[in-house]
């Protein structure tokens, strides 16, 4: 079989092994990684101090490659090659022989040689590791300053600004990333950063940096303008320079300024060699984002198979957050290309800058820079990418709205060749592929050409380019409920709560056909139990509700239910659980402790339900809603009461937030979880609305699931006060019960919001809306009105009727048979039930 | 033909009273051993229907617990199990004709449920 033996595990490293391995190419693959860890998410690095772990960043594990059949060494960096024999040799002495090589080293942090630069509070910003030492090296300290006012030095700033230092960035240019930016961009930039705190020194040149004798802080840096800075950390992010050393070794051909040279199929000077990503020089371009060198790893993967792909060179196009502020950069945003014109926005108000470069004829668009407001960036790309003809006044591209409606790009104007989603190389041909394939919602078509799954930021422009195609098509989305209903929940919602109807026959009677059924029976029923919080079992609801909603327990698969009382925060006491086990022994029923940190005892008889509900109340415990579309459990950790390494009480905050929104009725199920650390023993990413304690307060995380389609949560807010993490959550929830579809858990419903993450969180803590408060007093009123299901019922003896087996006789069931398995009784499978009714007959 | 009626005369059995109906939902009884699901459909005629309890996909007698409503304008019962529907008046399965339940012809009289045998 092809040996291929990649050199380098970082992103394009990665994505190569990725491709290969899902390509018909047969290959055993010696992955060689100089770090210690697996393949991680570089691009996000400085979220490591605001929440994410390590762990959270991987984009494999050790394990994975072993199920991929991929053999994989890390810690250990290739120390030669000899193309002669095809072999490498590690630092380590282990040798790999090989038919391919590919070298995917990347870059190593550029450190400007300043006399001092070698001092112990001098790092760089490049790994996992480094920003270990940054951690160790800012503990306790107040100072930290950034070397490089670039794309990177801006996102270590974040970093070092996340460590709570006062930060500083030193740059030499005269301004802010002076790549991607105009001198007028650079400015906006500039203002806007310093807003938030970080002082920014630009156009100074460090001489040197030493001790500092005396004073507070560690360092002194001094510059060519005989200025000084007084700090206790330097961390060196000014750019990066290829690790092209072991080409340089072995003869390969590099740049003049280092950089592996390599061709349209990403081979080096050596056909058996590949180059990809940052250490790879193509065109004599080093190419230091990373949507290129996943192309560049495609290319060479390619050369391996029969259909060869040219790696052209790539846009280096780039959108994107330093320090939260919105930040664009297209094509030429120098206006070099002679006789270009330039058209500019610039609002000192809100701080919004843009500028367009527009081509001598005024037709296209060269180039465009956004600071502040990104929104236009999307279309602005397309217009540049596809070169589509201007409209008449260009200028209306980036004015504000309200000075003239902006020509809309239509969907129809894109050719298929336009890449919509540039993070999974997905095209509009791709897309109109899978609608011809039958995959035609939104969803599917996500799901299909993982369009729009990786940053998000094109989820706007594929639901334009969707709808654009079913209309094409004729088609149109049926979003009826059912027969009885021609609306989706959110609408039915809208109907119920403005017409203010309190039952289902008022509905049907008003806007539906027919008697309805069991879709929307129970969908009617939530909402009016969401907006009205009414006992679920009064009269004119009870035939709405699911069998699980109205017998208040979970019916098994032999008719029998289980019975599951709510241990809030999964805290019991002894007498509790002593309680739960006489329970279960008295009426013969079968104990788990499930994941949701509670006791399940399932086998209970419909006619039992009351009677064990009655002891169970009368020992305080209460429904814990298993049955319902409704919150299930807050899953905790010990806290800072117990944990050696706690910084808030985890178990306080559980019982807090399970007792507020028990009950409260929702289109799907709903989860969480309350962490006292970033340790986050309670798994609290995996929830619908996870919250882990920080040093400062609370990090809030939203719509993770676990189950079928695991989904991380995303980072929500950070460091929250008790009041503020409440009101954010009442919000959430509420704007999720109003809006979702029935049963879309929260992570789904997340990814069909046009705007996804960055829209809820403008509802939410910016209240874009207006809502905030409307949303908030409606969760008050549920929370005010709750009620205990199961103690309502067996106070009512009408209510009690239902759970009679039979209403002409006292006997049970008998056809419900269980048998005994490891000391507990379990259902009697189908052949054991025969058996043993043929017996007793 | 008049002999053959006269032959089986029917035989009728009280259930139970209109006071133990719920409303727009199930009960069950049981009939020398064999469990009957009764739904109470007050605003529909007739008011009352009765089929098999034995759930013949589920596997369980389970049908008097599940959601009435109507499908395709037939009036029918989901099983609570597999969300199957059996239509009240003749117990088929609208999702598999292979499958169907008893149906048993019942009234309501002098608000007394009577089961005709």
């Amino acid at each position: 079989m092809l040996k291929v033996v990649v050199v380098g595990n970082g992103m394009v490293g990665h994505h190569y092994v990725e491709q290969l391995v899902a390509s018909e190419i047969e290959a055993h693959i010696t992955v060689i990684g100089g770090e210690t860890r697996p393949a991680y998410d570089r691009v996000h690095l400085s979220e490591v101090f605001s929440g994410r772990t390590p762990e959270d960043l991987a984009m494999t594990t050790r394990d994975h490659y072993r199920e991929l059949g991929v053999e994989a060494h890390f810690g250990d960096f290739v120390a030669s090659i000899d193309r002669d024999n095809k072999i490498v040799t590690t630092e380590s002495g282990k040798q790999y022989a090989y038919d391919k090589l590919v070298l995917a080293t990347g870059s190593y942090p550029f450190v400007p040689p300043v006399k001092g630069n070698d001092l112990e509070p001098c790092l760089v910003y490049r790994t996992i590791d480094d920003l270990g030492m940054i951690q160790a090296q800012a503990k306790d300290r107040k100072i930290g300053v950034v070397v490089g006012g670039g794309l990177l030095g801006l996102e270590c700033a974040n970093a070092v600004k996340n460590l709570g230092l006062e930060t500083h960035v030193v740059e030499f240019a005269p301004g802010l990333m002076g790549v991607q930016l105009d001198n007028g961009g650079s400015a906006m930039l500039r203002r806007k950063i310093e807003a938030l705190g970080v002082q920014v020194h630009t156009s100074k040149a460090t001489q040197v940096i030493e001790e500092n004798s005396d004073g507070d802080t560690r360092l002194v840096m001094q510059f060519a303008d005989g200025g000084s800075l007084a700090t206790d950390m330097i961390v060196f992010s000014a750019g990066i320079r290829p690790y092209d050393q072991l080409a340089r070794d072995c003869g390969l051909t590099v740049g003049e300024r280092g950089g592996i040279e390599v061709d349209y199929h990403c081979k080096t000077s050596d056909s058996d060699i590949f180059a990809i990503g940052e250490c790879a020089l193509f065109g004599g371009r080093i190419f230091g984002l990373v949507a290129p060198g996943y192309r560049m790893a495609e290319a060479a993967v390619s050369q391996l198979g029969n259909d060869s792909v040219a790696f052209q060179g790539a846009d280096m196009s780039t959108k994107l957050k330093l320090l939260g502020v919105d930040v664009g950069s297209i094509g030429d945003a120098h206006g070099k290309e002679e006789g270009s014109v330039a058209y500019t926005f610039s609002d000192e108000r809100i701080d919004v800058y843009k500028r367009l470069i527009v081509s001598a004829d005024g037709k296209k668009l060269l180039g465009a820079v956004l600071v502040g407001d990104c929104s236009d960036y999307d279309t602005l790309l397309q217009y540049f990418l596809n070169g589509i003809d201007l409209p008449a006044d260009p200028q209306t591209l980036i004015l504000p709205y309200n000075a003239g409606e902006a020509p809309a790009l239509g969907a129809a104007a894109l050719p298929a060749t336009a890449t919509i989603c540039s993070c999974h190389n997905v095209s509009k041909g791709d897309i109109v592929s899978a609608m011809d394939a039958g995959f035609c919602s939104l969803a599917e078509v996500k799901a299909e050409t993982a369009a729009s799954t990786g940053c998000g930021g094109c989820t706007a422009l594929l639901k334009n380019i969707v709808d654009d195609e079913m209309a094409a098509r004729g088609l149109e989305v049926n979003t009826a409920m059912c027969e009885h209903f021609n609306f989706t929940r959110q609408e039915m919602f809208h109907v119920i709560k403005v017409e203010s109807i309190k039952s289902f026959e008022e509905l049907i009677e008003k806007h539906g056909t027919g008697r309805g059924c069991d879709i929307c029976k129970p969908t009617a029923g939530s909402i009016l139990a969401s907006l009205w919080n009414d006992y679920v079992l009064e009269d004119k609801h009870v035939g709405l509700q699911d069998t699980n909603d109205t017998f208040l327990a979970n019916m098994q698969k032999n008719g029998t239910y289980s019975v599951v009382p709510r241990i809030p925060g999964g805290e019991i006491t002894p007498d509790k659980l002593i309680v739960l086990g006489q329970v279960a022994k008295k009426y013969q029923l079968y104990t788990k402790i499930t994941g949701a940190q509670r006791v399940d005892l399932f086998g209970a008889r419909v006619q039992h339900l009351p009677a064990i509900w009655e002891e169970l109340i009368e020992a305080g415990f209460e429904t814990g809603h298993a049955y319902g579309k409704a919150l299930r459990t807050v899953k905790s950790c010990v806290g800072s009461t117990w944990c050696r390494y706690g910084v808030q009480d985890s178990v306080a905050m559980a019982l807090y937030v399970e007792n507020r929104y028990k009950g409260l009725r929702s289109p799907h199920k709903f989860k969480s979880a309350v962490s006292g650390c970033t340790r986050e023993c309670a798994e609290a990413q995996s929830k619908d609305f996870g919250i882990i304690a920080t040093e400062n307060g609370w990090n809030l995380f939203v719509c993770g699931n676990g189950g079928m389609k695991p989904r991380h949560a995303d980072l929500f807010a950070t460091d929250l006060d008790d009041e503020t993490l409440i009101k954010y959550i009442d919000r959430f929830l509420m704007f999720y019960v109003r809006t979702a579809d029935r049963l879309q858990r929260t992570s789904v419903w997340m990814d069909n919001l046009e705007g996804g993450l960055e829209y809820l969180q403008k509802v939410v803590i910016e209240d874009s809306l207006g809502i905030g408060a409307e949303l908030e007093d409606q969760m008050n009123n549920i929370v005010d009105t709750y009620q205990c299901e199961w103690k309502t019922t067996i106070e009512n003896p009408e209510k009690l009727k239902r759970f009679r087996q039979f209403v002409n006789s006292e006997a049970e069931d008998r056809e419900i048979i269980f048998v005994e398995e490891r000391g507990q009784p379990r259902p009697a499978t189908e052949e054991e039930r025969q058996q043993i009714l043929a017996k007793s007959a | 033909m008049s002999n053959t009626q006269q032959a089986i005369e029917p035989q009728t059995i009280t259930l139970c009273g209109l006071s133990d109906l719920i409303p727009n939902s199930g009960i069950c009884a049981e009939v020398d051993g064999q469990q009957i699901a009764l739904f109470y459909l007050p605003s529909e005629t007739p008011q009352v229907y009765a089929i098999g309890n034995w759930d013949p996909i589920g596997k369980a007698h389970v049908l008097s617990r599940g959601m009435v409503g109507d499908i395709g304008g037939k009036l029918v019962v989901a099983s609570p199990l597999y969300k199957q529907h059996f239509d009240l008046l003749t117990g088929e399965c609208l999702e598999n004709d292979q499958v169907s339940v008893s149906a048993f012809s019942v009234s309501l009289v002098d608000d007394q449920v009577l089961l005709s045998l």
